[in-house]
């Protein structure tokens, strides 16, 4: 509790707490398109193919000022995708492969211009690599003015373009008859989620970028069905877990921002993967369940009743023994649950054979209207 | 011989094309079976493998390495077919929210537990190929690198599985349902190919580390399908890109004085901008070469069409003038002389006495006829 108070006194924390939080927001808002539109992946492309943007931007500028680095990381990122785009539509290769060249050519070209600025011995250069994991403490007060209006510019794109994203997002052809500029749209949305990710380099590193993009999303897409409840979530949910990652990575020494960050975000996923109601895979597995029982138990009934018919006797009592043989040793707890319903009792028929049972008058009810159900009168 | 092995150069540049051919040769089939970005997955988490290995045994150099690696590797694979199975996430998003888990865990594990071992976060995702000299070892009398040793394992190993599943392999790779209906289980070899893919990359982390070798895993086959149609070939090129991104990598980053691993995957990116480009097939420019060969075989069609249509009726006169082309077939003039000196070229019309009466030859008329009844002779070919 006392590590939650510490944002409202801890400068450093309070300053990581906020960028923490901003960060989650513009990716989780910006996230939710790309995850609806299948380019989840392209936040993996982008955030790798920032890292030669982030060299080149402290080339140009000569000191590790967070301004040209962002430049430098969104135009890169912005060339990437559009090589992706470039080469899945005009060679034979599929996405995941030029996705896969794209982002490892761009990082490789990273970590040679890293290793030329390391050999210009400048004093500013130090901590560069920082970027590849993120590195929380150098965050200062300004970055965090930075990541605010990267923020802002976020949450005003989605609202004054609203509507063309939408219908871009979920049905292009659609859009295009309505004469919206989706190549232009694609182009910004793009961009944006650039720009989203070079805002998180710094804390959370190239490595980890892409899951901020995803995570939150992916979480979101569970509990809700609409666009609108999606963003509003995803944008909690980002948040969430950066100020969460923030304060638990502060809390211990030796747990870094970034990972910890990432971590809170994959655990909101899957608790929202098993929890979230109607798409939660535990209800799935529960609902299962029930209908793997209730069918069960029909499956029963009505052999029991078959077995009635044949015999001529309404409570033709049937051995224990011959039906777990023919269920699979199942029939015992699917009869008990018959037993507590009322439709089926045991009866003892002869005394050296094992224990039998008989259908009640209830039972044999049901298992006519069992079988009316599906349409079977031939017994 | 003894000496020449374990020169430094030779040792960096052996290191650099064994990395290249051991997983270009697997990168090939995930390329083509579209799953090349769980190679990016696996490269990641198999760091969570060798940090689990490593707290476990507490030793920096054990064997377990590689079995813990593969371990990882296969699960990572395992929870993202899981994953995407379940159909509340993509195959895609699946891929991009379970390995930062895994990698994330890894990271803070070496953090905790590991910080100042020679597991360092920066060489995990870096590789130190400049150093792989420095550490040799003594193979059958000879004394040799060690990375080099190892790596050559590995490569012979990954050779003789595409060379002993190559039916297997290519089968499950184009047409999974009849590789399963004949008994080929794709599904193992799936797997192994997944295994031995985080095998290969533990091997090579050290020397060119994580997000390299995805470079050098689906670059080099990316290059070499824009070539060829021929999967031995695919093989095969991807095995010379890599070996010449090897060479060339190397030699460029010694004049550059910059990351060697980190140059060689430039250069495997070199070549296929240049397959993409230049290839002779599925080129960019060979694609605009043959569209352009199209459009003036096709315009040449129109105009022999055109003749043989008003050849016999009595407006030939008027009709089959030069022209009337513009007017007609609406070319402007530069066209027309294109496509007339062509078709006069290909032998496929004449022109008249005073030079302005275009005729059919009996060539051009059969591919006219051709043309308007295809079902009355094979393709229209000029």
């Amino acid at each position: 509790m006392s590590d939650i108070l510490m944002i409202f006194t801890d400068f450093t924390l309070r300053n990581v707490a906020l960028g923490a939080a901003l960060l989650g927001i513009s990716s989780g808002i910006l996230g939710c398109y790309a995850l609806l539109r299948q380019q989840s992946l392209l936040g993996d492309a982008l955030s790798h193919a920032a890292l030669p943007g982030v060299c080149l931007g402290f080339l140009v500028a000569g000191s590790r000022e967070f301004l040209p680095i962002l430049l430098g990381a969104l135009i890169t990122g912005s060339v990437a995708a559009f090589i992706i785009q470039y080469l899945t539509r005009r060679s034979r290769l599929k996405t995941d492969a030029a996705i896969g060249s794209t982002l490892s050519v761009f990082f490789a070209l990273g970590i040679v211009l890293l290793t030329y600025i390391g050999n210009q011995n400048n004093a500013g250069q130090a901590g560069l690599e920082s970027f590849l994991f993120g590195q929380a403490a150098s965050i200062v007060p300004s970055d965090v003015m930075v990541m605010l209006v990267v923020t802002l510019l976020s949450i005003a794109f989605i609202a004054a373009l609203w509507k063309e994203l939408k219908v871009t997002t979920f049905d292009p052809e659609f859009a295009g008859s309505l004469g919206y500029p989706i190549l232009t749209l694609e182009l910004l949305m793009t961009s944006m989620i650039a720009l989203a990710i070079v805002i998180g380099l710094q804390m959370v590193g190239v490595v980890l970028m892409a899951a901020m993009v995803i995570a939150p999303a992916a979480a979101a897409r569970q509990w809700v069905l609409k666009l609108e409840g999606m963003v509003v979530l995803a944008a909690v949910f980002g948040a969430l877990s950066g100020v969460v990652g923030a304060v638990l990575s502060s809390s211990y020494r030796g747990l870094a921002t970034g990972p910890m960050i990432v971590i809170c975000a994959s655990v909101i996923v899957i608790l929202s993967l098993l929890f979230a109601p109607n798409r939660g895979l535990l209800w799935a597995w529960v609902e299962q369940r029930k209908n793997h029982r209730l069918l069960q138990g029909q499956q029963v009934l009505v052999d029991l009743y078959k077995l009635s018919v044949r015999h001529d006797d309404p409570a033709y009592p049937s051995e224990l023994g011959m039906m777990n043989l023919y269920y699979g040793l199942n029939a015992k707890r699917t009869l008990t649950r018959l037993e507590q319903q009322g439709f089926v009792e045991p009866v003892s028929h002869m005394r050296e054979e094992g224990q039998h049972w008989r259908l009640t008058d209830t039972g044999l009810n049901e298992a006519q209207a069992v079988l009316s159900s599906l349409g079977n009168h031939n017994e | 011989m003894n000496e020449f092995l374990i020169q430094p150069d030779v040792v960096i540049v052996l290191v650099g094309t064994l990395v290249g051919i051991a997983s270009s040769l697997l990168g090939t089939f995930l390329v083509l079976r579209k799953s090349s970005m769980l190679s990016d997955a696996i490269s990641h988490s198999i760091l969570l493998g060798i940090i689990l290995v490593y707290i476990i045994t507490g030793n920096q150099y054990s064997p377990f390495f590689i079995v813990g690696a593969a371990a990882v590797g296969v699960l990572t694979v395992v929870l993202t077919e899981l994953l995407a199975s379940s159909n509340r996430v993509k195959n895609d998003a699946a891929i991009g929210l379970v390995y930062p888990l895994l990698f994330a865990i890894a990271v803070i594990l070496i953090n905790l537990f590991a910080a100042n071992v020679h597991i360092d976060t920066d060489a995990v995702l870096l590789g130190e190929i400049g150093f792989a000299w420095l550490d040799t070892t003594t193979f059958l009398g000879i004394e040799v690198a060690s990375a080099v040793l190892s790596l050559s394992a590995v490569t012979l190993i990954n050779a003789l599985f595409v060379f002993l599943f190559y039916k297997e392999l290519k089968l499950s790779t184009f047409d999974p349902g009849l590789a399963a209906a004949l008994g080929f289980s794709p599904t193992f070899i799936y797997y192994a190919l997944l295994s031995l893919t985080s095998v290969t990359a533990v091997t090579a982390f050290d020397s060119v580390g994580a997000i390299l070798l995805v470079a050098f895993i689906i670059v080099p086959p990316s290059a070499a399908y824009l070539l060829t149609d021929k999967l031995w070939k695919m093989l095969f090129f991807g095995s010379v890109f890599s070996v010449a991104s090897g060479f060339l990598g190397y030699l460029s980053a010694i004049w550059l004085d910059v990351s060697i691993g980190g140059m060689m995957a430039v250069f495997t990116g070199i070549f296929l901008a240049l397959a993409f480009f230049f290839g002779p097939k599925y080129g960019l420019i060979a694609q605009e070469v043959r569209r352009r060969q199209q459009r003036s075989d096709n315009t040449a069609r129109m105009l022999l069409v055109h003749l043989y249509n008003h050849e016999q009726d009595d407006l030939s006169v008027r009709e089959n003038a030069i022209t009337a082309l513009s007017e007609h077939l609406r070319w402007n003039q530069q066209q027309i002389q294109r496509v007339m000196e062509k078709s006069l070229d290909d032998g496929l019309i004449s022109r008249g006495p005073k030079g302005e009466r275009l005729f059919l030859t009996s060539k051009g008329r059969v591919l006219a006829q051709e043309v308007l009844e295809p079902w009355e002779h094979n393709e229209p070919k000029l």
